[in-house]
């Protein structure tokens, strides 16, 4: 492993995204235009669903994103020929997938960071705990997202493919993180099943933060769980590179 | 090295998607000057310089570079490899490509413009490599493999589509390298091209039809060119199996 190469790696990958003017503009205000429409939507008869899901919102839209770009950055990687030719260099699988890390994760932390000032401030979001607390969660869950497409975008051939990833790996999830229905109200075999899925542990800490002020022990374990998983993900991303392909 | 082999290839036998690409493979690449690896499309030339850059799952058989296995961890400064279609960032320009190369390399900022010179892009630096031609983009493709000092050159058909003054000077280029002691591996398709190599190395079906000077190939076979020479050589195995 080599600093030198994980932070160049980071630079180009934040280097791509600044010529991309139109996928920036996407990433940092999408969020905030679909928070400001869900508590418009809510605003005159029941103010308090927006307080009750905002929080959550906040936190899924950079894994969401960001497993999007991701999946779809390396599976380019893959197919331009670059990521032979980077590994004719002295690249260590390990200085790659951090360099993507580091670097989506610092546009994740820019997005979270836009969409939590949006939701606190002109939107009012009444949260419980610490508005900086909601940042950490959403860019824990960010690396979820980068790390978990980085690992599915060994699985797919084709740009179309990866895309076709979402609805399989990330809604699932959504549907059964509790976010619909807390998760222990749900039929049992669905809530242990959501027991061992990752963004479970993101919502369940999205919802702590809404309603208790205090760093409770459960909100540590899920922030735990969440980075965890990430770090895991990346340990098996970096498996399914391989320098020599067939 | 003393006897300046740079590239020993022993029983290479490589696999690709169920069909034998390369049988069984032995040749060498030496330093001192450039060599061609030539041979039609499907040839196994790609296969051929992928298995010696170390990137090909290979069945059998032993590929040393600059005396270390291939693929050597120690080798990932010292040989520079151009894919055949242009590996570079198209969202990114000129400049910014050749400068993350030259990071991952540890190879100083300065080489930066010397490769945009050596393969005339200096004009380009700041434009987009997606917003060029499909032969600037290929020139950005080689720069990237001329970054650092490497001993071993390895080109996928570099001049391919290349306009024929650039192509002239490439040429020269890879002429200029190979005297200062630089092995120069470079495939191509085109069998004109044999012509400005030192050595052939003439590649069908996966089999080596020979190895031999231009000079020496043409007197052997009695062809006018390298292509008749192709010819009489397939002719002759066709007779002999
Ligand atoms: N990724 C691949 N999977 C399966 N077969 C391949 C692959 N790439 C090339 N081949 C096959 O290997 C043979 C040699 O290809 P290649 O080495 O690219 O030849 P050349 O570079 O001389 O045109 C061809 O028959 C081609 O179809
Ligand atoms: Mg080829």
């Amino acid at each position: 492993m080599s600093t030198r190469v994980t932070l160049a790696t980071a630079g180009r990958v934040l280097r791509q995204l600044r010529h991309d003017h139109r996928t920036l503009a996407l990433l940092l205000a999408v969020p905030s235009l679909l928070l400001t429409l869900l508590w418009w939507i809510f605003d005159e008869r029941s103010p308090q669903v927006f307080d009750g899901v905002g929080a959550v919102l906040v936190c899924l839209f950079p894994f969401l994103v960001m497993f999007l770009v991701t999946s779809i950055a390396t599976l380019r990687e893959r197919s331009s020929g670059t990521l032979e030719r980077l590994f004719t260099m002295p690249m260590g699988k390990a200085d790659l997938l951090l360099g993507y890390a580091i670097g989506f994760g610092l546009v994740a932390l820019l997005q979270a960071g836009i969409a939590v000032t949006v939701a606190v401030w002109p939107l009012g979001l009444d949260l419980a705990g610490s508005p900086w607390l909601l940042l950490v969660i959403a860019v824990a869950d960010a690396l979820l997202g980068v790390a978990l497409g980085l690992f599915v975008s060994a699985f797919a051939r084709t740009e179309f493919q990866a895309v076709q990833f979402m609805p399989v790996v990330v809604l699932p999830q959504f549907l059964l993180g509790g976010f619909l229905l807390p998760r222990e109200q749900m039929p049992r075999l669905l809530e242990l099943l959501s027991d061992v899925l990752p963004l479970s542990y993101a919502i369940d800490a999205a919802r702590l933060v809404t309603a208790t002020p205090d760093l409770t022990a459960q909100l540590g374990r899920d922030l735990g769980v969440v980075f965890g998983v990430a770090i895991a993900l990346l340990g098996l991303g970096a498996a399914t590179l391989r320098r020599r392909t067939p | 090295m003393a006897n300046n082999v740079v590239v020993q290839v022993r029983g290479l036998r490589v696999v690709r998607g169920g069909a034998v690409v390369l049988p069984d493979l032995t040749l060498e690449v030496r330093a001192g000057g450039v060599t061609g690896l030539l041979g039609p499309s499907g040839s196994g030339k790609s296969t051929l310089i992928r298995s010696i850059v170390g990137v090909q799952v290979v069945d059998s058989g032993t590929v040393q570079v600059l005396g270390r296995p291939a693929g050597d961890a120690r080798l990932r400064t010292r040989v520079g490899y151009v894919t055949q279609s242009p590996s570079v960032y198209a969202d990114l320009t000129v400049r910014e490509n050749l400068a993350y190369f030259a990071a991952v390399l540890g190879a100083p900022r300065s080489h930066v413009d010397r490769v945009m010179h050596e393969v005339a892009l200096e004009s380009q630096a700041r434009v987009l490599v997606g917003r060029l031609s499909g032969g600037q983009r290929s020139r950005v493709s080689l720069a990237a493999a001329l970054l650092g000092s490497p001993e071993l050159l390895v080109l996928d058909e570099p001049t391919v589509g290349l306009d024929p003054v650039l192509r002239r000077d490439l040429w020269d280029q890879f002429h200029r390298l190979a005297a200062r002691g630089v092995g120069v591996l470079v495939s191509s398709h085109v069998m004109d091209e044999a012509s400005r190599c030192d050595r052939l190395l003439l590649l069908r079906e996966g089999r080596l039809l020979a190895d031999d000077e231009p000079a020496a190939l043409l007197a052997r076979t009695g062809g006018r060119d390298v292509e008749h020479a192709f010819l009489r050589l397939c002719d002759e195995t066709e007779v002999a199996a």
